[in-house]
């Protein structure tokens, strides 16, 4: 029995007897993939928020500390008395 | 704004559901072989379809002309992959039901053997799906394949019980 014949015949034993479709398959799909699709949104949106959130927050930190000037010395005595 | 969603999601709706009339009976079968469960009791089968179904459903509008029925297929293969190995794994908790034409089989040796041969996927795009080697593939094919043309003679209960918990 060469290749091509074993395949033939393992894919006749596999076409018999094909199962009845529910008829409630689509509506049930389109639930869950609705659900699915309300929910991405959802985490979509989240992230986005939790990002333009955390953009305002380092504006803000920054505009207050203003990390880049530099610190006023601390090691020199200050000079007085002349 | 509205209104171009809810026209644009009653479109979606009407394609699923041509999709769906025309395909699901193809895609239950192959659902069917995978589980190894009989053509007119297939629960899991029934559920595993849904799940991908509802995947290809909430991905719809992104499919840029890619064809549905593949990625359904790819999303069913690759979730019973990743649950055969909790569903038929030591414990055993599903066997495999008798009056099925894959019952002999392991479930990696079924979702190789239906992706390949009841399906025609090509053996590269078989193991870029499943991540497995070409050659596997290929072993896995021809082992399935005798496995099905010849079953194993006296299918003793002891003895595939033994079986599945050394694997």
């Amino acid at each position: 029995m060469s290749r091509v014949e074993r395949e033939a015949a393992a894919r006749r034993i596999m076409e018999q007897t094909p199962p009845r479709v529910p008829p409630d398959l689509c509506a049930d799909a389109v639930r869950l993939g609705d659900r699915l699709l309300r929910r991405r949104t959802l985490a979509l949106r989240l992230a986005w928020l939790l990002l333009w959130a955390a953009t305002v927050a380092f504006t803000v930190w920054a505009l207050t500390v203003r990390p880049w000037v530099e610190p006023p010395s601390e090691t020199t005595p200050p000079l007085t008395g002349w | 704004m509205r209104e171009r969603q809810a026209s644009q999601g009653a479109r979606r709706a009407r394609e699923f559901e041509a999709f769906v009339a025309g395909a699901a009976g193809r895609l239950l079968h192959t659902a069917t072989l995978l589980t190894a469960e009989a053509p007119n009791a297939n629960p899991r089968a029934r559920r595993l379809l849904t799940l991908a179904l509802a995947r290809t459903y909430a991905s719809w509008d992104r499919l840029r002309g890619e064809d549905p029925y593949d990625r359904t297929r790819a999303y069913l293969a690759v979730r019973f992959a990743h649950r055969a190995w909790h569903q038929y794994g030591a414990l055993g908790r599903a066997r495999p039901h008798p009056g099925s034409t894959l019952a002999n089989l392991a479930p990696q040796e079924r979702l190789v053997l239906v992706l390949r041969l009841y399906e025609g996927v090509a053996e590269e795009q078989t193991a870029a799906l499943l991540g497995l080697p070409t050659e596997r593939v290929h072993a896995i094919c021809d082992r399935a394949t005798a496995t099905l043309l010849h079953p194993p003679r006296p299918p003793a209960p002891a003895v595939t019980g033994a079986k599945v918990a050394a694997s």
